[in-house]
Parts: C-alpha cells; structure tokens; sequence
C-alpha cells in the first residue's frame, strides 16, 4: 500500500449551512412538543395589551395615540419571556456542552436554535398583531406597517436575546437578563414604533423599516458569534 | 523597561499605590482651579443667569460618564483578548465610578433644566441616553456580581461591556432621531450658553478634575480588588522580604 | 460678586448649589467606601500585601 492508500482520507468537515438546518429542525420539533407553554407566552403579549386600556380609560383618541408604543413593549417583554427556553434546558441536561464539542460551527447550531426559536415565540406574535391594532383604532396602513416592523424586529429581539441568554445561563435571577438586554432592545423600540407613527402623519415608513432591517442583518451576523462566546464562558 | 511586567497583579499592585496619590493631588488642584473659574471667575450668562454655572460640573460628569465606559470596554477587550486577570480588575474598578458620574450628569442635569427649561426631566436626547448609559453600567455590575467564580465573571462581563459599547452608538442615533420624530422643531434642550472663552475654559479644567480623580480612585479601587481576589497567592514570602528590608 | 450675591446665585441657588454638593457628597462618599473596603481588605489578608 502507497502511504497516501494508508493513510486515512479526512471526512469533509460538515458545513455551517447543516449546522442550523440540524439546529432549526431539533428546535422546531421540541418547540412543537410543548405548545401550550408556547401558547401561554403568546397570551401573555394579548393579555399585557389588553391591560393598558384597562388602566388608562377606553379614550380612543389616547388609545390610537398610545397604541403602537405599547404593542412594541408588550412585544418586547413578551421576547423576554420567551428568551430563557432557549438555552436554558440545554444547558441544564448538558446537551450545550455537547453542542461545544460537535464539529458544526457553535455560532451555526446557535443560529438554528434562534430561529427556531423565532419561529415558535415570535412569528405567533407578528400574526397576532393586527388584531390587537385594531383594539387600539389603528388603520389598515398602521396595522401594515405594525406588522411590517414586527416581523423585521422580532428576530432581532431574538438574536440580541440570545446574547444575554448565553451570558446568564444557570443564573438564577431572571430579572438579570431583563436588565441586559432591554436597554439593548432600545433601537428596536424606537424605530418599530416610530414607523407607524411615520405611516400615521404620513411621512411613510421606509427610514424606520430599514434601520430595522439593517439593524436585522448586523445582528444576523453578530449575535450568533458573541452569543457563541458567551455559551463558551459559561460552559467552561 | 519591560513594562509587562506591570501585567501581573502582584506587581502592578504596588505601582497603583505609588501613582494613586500623584493622580488625586493633580485632581485636587485642577478642581480647585475650575471651582473659582465656574463659580467665581467666569461672568454671569445674559439669558440663564447664574444657572448655567450647573454645566461645568454636569458637562464634565457627561464626558466622564461616557469616556470611562469607553476605557471599561477597552480593558475588556484586552482582558479577553489576552486572557489578563489584571485587565478584567482594572475594568471592575472602573465600573463603579462611572455609574456615579453617569448619576450625576442625570441628577445636575435635572437641576439644570428645572430652572432652565422649566422641567426636571425632559426627555431629551442626551439625557434619556445617559439613563440608557446608566442602565448599561448595572448591568455589567450586576453580573458581575451574579456569577461566583470570578473568571466566568470577567469574561461574560467583558463580554456584556463590548456588546454595550458596540450599541452605545446605536442607541444614541436611534434616541436622537426618537426625540427629533416627536419633538419637532422646538427648543434644543442641549443648547448651552454661547461659550465664552472663559467658560470652556472652565469646563476644561473640571474634565481634567474628574479625569484625574477617576484615575486615582479606580488605581485605589483596583488595589481593593487584587487584595479580594488574590488572597490565596503566595504573597507572604514577599511582604517578609520587605520587612526585612525595611529593618 | 458680594458673599450675599454668590449664595443666592441670582435666585437660582438651589438649583447651583444642589448640584455643586451633589457632587462633592457624591465623590466623597466614593472615597470614604473605598478606603473602607481597602483597610478591611487588609486587615483580612493579615496585613500580606504584594510588594514587588
């Protein structure tokens, strides 16, 4: 035998691509397995919606003037509630750590485990949006532009989370997490509510809903990566 | 002269005690300096009165407040990059401090904009990042002080500090355009007094005061750390030696 | 300016002199916690301090 038939060809190093269609589809069927608890997180956004009107009087001039701020917080803390189920019982059974040692990218499988995740906490919200809209008097272009927005910061709302998610693991203190990443969710905020005030005076969204989406693809290429890091330290 | 040798807490430790009071002695003096500028030197503004003499303390805790946040990154940065236990130190005593000017640019703020403006809290761009700043230091802060052992601490601190630096820009062009969006064109909050060049000058010294003072007391803090963090190493030998020196 | 003028801060003396205190208070409070905590991280170590 020739030294090259001897020795042993490498196995093609598998790609970051089958790292989070692996990721997404294993998220996915576990998200599938326990619907009600997801079911509970997307009530928990329609139920924190409904309360503001509850506190500041059926005024639907106030309404429609408050409506969309309070959509995107209600979004925003719903993201929160959310973001613990995605590292958490990973991290618990030691699967993480096992996910450290594959030989897939961890900034992929991290990236599977988030969308995923997107996928079952934050797209249900997008879809539910407009009718929450339509509670507070918003038009048809509003509730377009609410949606718009939502479906573009969602993920980011995700992507960021994750970060703190992955700084946080097995810490006890949920509120922590909160402290770390809402003031991070601050652009998402601003801009997802800024474009249905846009839409409203007739300005027209397009700034807002590309910031949003730029902020979109800087955390597409970011989050993973620190999120990844943070995973590292926790685990090591 | 090596100057990595300075890298190891152990060594550094003395230096810092050495330096600290050089550093507090300038702040003092720069302090001085700039309390009879502002208070006494510099002349009474035409439309806000003696009120505007609030900016040479509150202008210097903004700049302090963010320029320390900026060092803090930088030492994470370092400490990851590196793997420098005396890096991550360096950027926890800095913590501190910065909140505190982070405070007070919020607290003289408000003091300033009440007779000014009318209003303690206006919700303007500047300020509302500041409280956004504020946010950001607990929370490096606050995990620090959630994770036991302290090298998982420094990393996802350091790590937690870069991702903050990284949006503090973000967040402040996204505040600006939230405050222009409902403001509109009205008065601009952050507008000072047309600066007199005694009052710059004022300002100036103030900044010099608190950078000054910073240094001292994060070199002081740092010290308070290596003691906490480094009991176990093997120092005795060391103090012994001096000891024996001092004789 | 007189003593009188330069307390009043022409009517705005809370506002000047509230801030100006916040900060020496503030400052001071700082250093007063960290020698503290330095002299109790002293005492703890026995009185062992690097000395390179």
């Amino acid at each position: 035998m020739t030294a090259a038939q001897a020795a042993p060809r490498p196995l093609p190093a598998p790609g970051a691509w089958r790292g989070v269609a692996w990721a997404v589809r294993r998220d996915l069927r576990l998200a599938l397995r326990s619907k009600a608890e997801l079911g509970v997180q997307l009530l928990f956004y329609v139920i924190v919606a409904t309360l503001v009107p509850l506190g500041v009087g059926p005024d639907s001039v106030l309404l429609r003037a408050l409506g969309p701020g309070v959509l995107w917080v209600a979004a925003l803390l719903a993201s929160l509630l959310a973001l613990p189920r995605l590292l958490a019982m990973d991290f618990a059974d030691g699967t993480l750590e096992q996910m450290t040692l594959s030989p897939y990218p961890l900034p992929a499988l991290i990236s599977g485990k988030i969308a995923a995740h997107w996928l079952a906490t934050g797209l249900p919200l997008v879809a539910v949006s407009p009718l929450l809209g339509l509670q507070f008097g918003l038009g048809g272009d509003e509730l377009v532009v609410l949606a718009l927005g939502l479906l573009l910061g969602t993920p980011t709302l995700s992507l960021i989370g994750a970060v703190g998610a992955a700084l946080t693991l097995g810490l006890r203190n949920g509120a922590l997490l909160a402290l770390l990443v809402l003031p991070l969710y601050v652009p998402v905020l601003i801009f997802g509510a800024g474009a249905v005030d846009a839409v409203r005076t007739g300005l027209g969204a397009g700034a807002e809903l590309s910031l949003l989406g730029a902020g979109l693809l800087g955390a597409l290429v970011g989050a993973p990566l620190a999120a990844a890091a943070a995973a590292r330290i926790a685990i090591d | 002269m090596n100057w990595f040798r300075f890298a190891s807490p152990a060594s550094f430790y003395p230096l810092a005690g050495r330096l600290a009071p050089w550093f507090g002695g300038a702040a003092a003096l720069f302090a001085a300096a700039g309390l009879y500028v502002g208070l006494v030197a510099a002349p009474t503004d035409a439309t806000q009165g003696d009120a505007y003499r609030i900016i040479f303390v509150h202008v210097a805790a903004a700049w302090m407040s963010m320029f320390i946040y900026l060092v803090m990154a930088f030492w994470c940065a370092v400490s990851l990059m590196f793997n420098a236990r005396l890096a991550a130190m360096m950027a926890q005593a800095l913590a501190p401090t910065g909140a505190l000017f982070t405070a007070l640019a919020l607290v003289t703020g408000a003091l300033w904009g009440k007779p000014t403006w009318g209003t303690y809290w206006a919700w303007d761009a500047r300020m509302t990042s500041e409280l956004i700043l504020l946010f950001l230091y607990f929370g490096y802060m606050a995990l620090r002080q959630a994770i036991d052992e302290p090298r998982r601490a420094d990393r996802a601190s350091a790590v937690l500090a870069l991702v903050g630096a990284v949006n503090v820009p973000i967040i402040y062009f996204s505040v600006k355009w939230w405050n222009t969006l409902h403001q509109g064109a009205s008065v601009s909050l952050t507008s000072a007094p047309t600066m007199a060049a005694i009052m710059l000058t004022g300002m100036l010294l103030m900044a010099l005061a608190a950078w000054f003072y910073s240094i001292a007391i994060a070199l002081t803090r740092v010290r308070v750390i290596i003691l906490e963090r480094e009991r176990h190493a093997g120092w005795v030998g060391e103090a012994a030696l001096a000891a024996r020196g001092a004789r | 300016m007189s003593v009188a003028e330069f307390v009043g801060m022409g009517g705005y003396g809370f506002y000047v002199w509230g801030s100006y205190a916040a900060c020496v208070l503030a400052i001071a409070a700082e250093i007063v916690v960290v020698r503290s905590r330095f002299a109790a991280a002293r005492r703890a170590g026995g009185g062992r301090e690097p000395s390179a």
